[in-house]
């Protein structure tokens, strides 16, 4: 017993990089899980991609984007809400895998250990964010394999680009912390699965992802360019000189990427508070 | 001095239901004590209060020096804790669960490694390290959370129903591994649904139900509370009973209850092994035919029946439950308070 206790003696505390060390154990742990479990990122890959063709073929040819109703400008048109929409799904992952945290009692383990208030989510959220990042690089190369191009309606280059997909996986980064919320709120992995995701739906689909907000009824319409979504879809489009931009007054629509950034960041601060607390108080 | 696990006037609601209502706790240091109630008395939440994964409406709780509630991370460094549910990550392999949680008690990579290499052999788990946990048998999954428990090899144990749903081989294995635990000076609060368990681990006894600590002590003391020993006799014949009764009665320092269907009859004494021999033979020179006869100490199923009016419900549920195995470590259990018995 007592043989080890010096090997087994706890390190001085260091207030800052303790944190940051006990996320990344989290994080390190559940990216062992992603391996281990790799439907879970294959699921995740097969949705997106089904969108991608489904939309492409189905409603491609009936769409007026920008004054054409050609295939290919729909295609164009379609991409940055396809992605935006893809980092935002992820969100039931963390829900799903922390109510099943919650479950199994691992949430106490780490709970009495002496570990930093938020690691166990923001080691969660981290993993998270690799998952979806990987999932945006797949997702991305089909969108190139069915005919996707950046610079289709004007000017980019690779920093702009390069711009939007930072803008998107902050975007899910921030999702995943409302994701966090929900898996600690509700009681059972199940209810976790599906109320992680069905209130995204709305979110993405009273939006400028898939249609042009200007056919909406007005009050519709003003909830759609204020979504904070709205506003990444359309920095996206902007950034990717992809058609069907909005060329709606409303300030997040004039000033996407600002609008976007903000609009993450502010979710991220909201929802790691609200989280951080709801953990404290966990029970299973 | 407070003990190495203190609470006072615990209170703890959920909605209208008073899981805690008032739960006082003392337990010194290198000392084990056994929490004893049936489901739902508050066992778990009194747990859960102590190692700072709840909190308290009312009450205060000091855990090897620290305020539950005032230092709870200091708490958190100084406490392992085995939960009812084996809290592994079933993904990762043993050795990856306890390197982690090496790591979480903020351990260096190197030591946790060492650590958890040690405590895999020490639990019998060397062979099975690098296999995921998914795969252990429900007797491997407890061992590591036990051993997950047990990283910092930490001054102060919770241990909640360690041994719920194991058959009874693992039982046994997992009280060598508390008894060398406790010989080594940890001090340790331990939750069961098994009077035996308690009787077996535990210096000292609570007993809970519905949020309040009924009765404390040590078993002996306990079982001394719900009376002294008595002689149990069961005839051969329905019509001997009458006679039986009479003979008992003669000898008895109280009451001689009788259970007709059974023909079994009861009567508190005083006088041991001595009188006992006085009893068969009186019965044998009135011609009585005895099926079974012998010198009972209460057992702790007496004492919960008596302190609380009904009998620890959780083990009829569990015995149903668990169908042969259960049956077989009940055997054993009465084994050994026949052993009692002799001594």
């Amino acid at each position: 017993m007592s043989a080890v206790t010096d090997a087994a003696a706890p390190q001085p505390a260091r207030p800052f990089a303790q944190p940051v060390r006990d996320s990344l154990v989290v994080a390190k742990r559940n990216l062992i899980r992603m391996v281990r479990i790799p439907e879970v990122v294959i699921f995740g890959l097969i949705q997106p991609i089904m969108f991608v063709v489904l939309f492409t073929y189905v409603f491609g040819g009936s769409m007026r984007i920008g004054g054409s109703t050609s295939a290919t400008a729909y295609k164009n048109f379609l991409m940055a809400g396809i992605f935006a929409q893809t980092v935002t799904f992820a969100t039931a992952g963390s829900s799903a895998g922390i109510a099943d945290d919650m479950h199994k009692g691992l949430i106490d383990r780490f709970r009495s250990l002496p570990m930093a208030r938020g690691a166990v989510l923001t080691g969660r959220t981290l993993a998270d964010l690799v998952q979806t990042a990987l999932t945006l690089l797949v997702l991305a190369i089909v969108a190139l394999l069915v005919g996707w191009r950046v610079g289709s309606d004007g000017e980019t280059n690779a920093l702009r680009v390069m711009g939007a997909f930072g803008l998107l996986l902050l975007l899910g980064y921030a999702f995943t912390w409302i994701g966090a919320l929900i898996g600690l709120s509700v009681r059972t992995p199940e209810a976790a699965t599906s109320g992680g995701l069905i209130w995204l739906f709305p979110v993405t689909f009273i939006s400028n992802a898939f249609v042009d907000t200007a056919n909406m009824t007005p009050w519709l319409r003003h909830i759609a360019e204020w979504n904070p979504f709205s506003a990444t879809v359309q920095a996206c489009r902007v950034l990717f000189a992809n058609p069907g931009q909005s060329q709606s007054g409303a300030w997040p629509m004039q000033h996407p990427v600002w609008a976007s950034l903000i609009y993450s960041v502010l979710i991220i601060l909201l929802f790691r508070t609200l989280a951080v607390r709801k953990y404290r108080s966990a029970t299973a | 001095m407070p003990g190495a696990i203190y609470a006072e006037g615990l209170v703890k609601t959920f909605g209208d239901v008073k899981a805690l209502d008032g739960v006082d706790l003392d337990v010194p240091q290198g000392t084990v004590l056994g929490l004893l109630g049936p489901n739902g008395a508050g066992k778990t939440t009194a747990v859960r209060c102590l190692t700072t994964l709840l909190r308290p409406d009312r009450g205060r709780a000091v855990v090897a020096g620290f305020d539950v509630l005032e230092h709870p991370n200091e708490v958190r460094r100084s406490i392992g804790l085995s939960g009812q549910f084996a809290a592994v990550d079933e993904y990762l392999t043993g050795r990856e669960n306890l390197q982690m949680v090496g790591r979480l008690y903020q351990m260096r990579a190197g030591a946790a490694k060492a650590r958890a290499a040690e405590l895999l052999d020490r639990f019998d788990l060397a062979d099975a390290a690098d296999r995921t946990a998914k795969t252990y048998s429900g007797g491997m999954r407890r061992r590591l959370d036990l051993a997950a428990a047990l990283v910092v090899s930490p001054p102060v144990m919770f241990m909640d129903e360690p041994t719920t749903g194991l058959d009874p081989r693992n039982r046994q294995l997992l009280w060598e591994v508390i008894k060398r635990l406790v010989s080594g000076g940890t001090t340790l609060l331990l939750t069961t649904q098994y009077l035996e368990e308690a009787d077996h681990l535990a210096h000292d006894i609570a007993v809970v139900d519905h949020g309040r600590v009924i009765a404390r002590g040590t078993s002996d003391e306990l079982k001394a509370r719900t009376g002294g020993e008595r002689v149990e006799v069961v005839v051969h014949e329905r019509e001997h009973i009458t006679v039986a009764r009479e003979v008992l009665s003669g000898f008895g320092k109280g009451e001689t209850t009788v259970e007709q269907h059974t023909r079994k009859l009861t009567v508190p004494v005083t006088g041991g092994a001595k009188l006992l021999a006085e009893v068969i033979r009186e019965l044998d020179s009135r011609g009585i035919e005895i099926d079974d006869i012998g010198l009972r100490r209460p057992t702790l199923d007496d004492v919960f029946l008596s302190l609380t009016g009904h009998v620890a419900e959780a083990k009829a549920e569990e015995s149903e439950a668990e169908g042969q195995g259960q049956a077989e470590g009940q055997g054993q259990a009465e084994g050994q308070s026949e052993k009692e018995t002799v001594r």
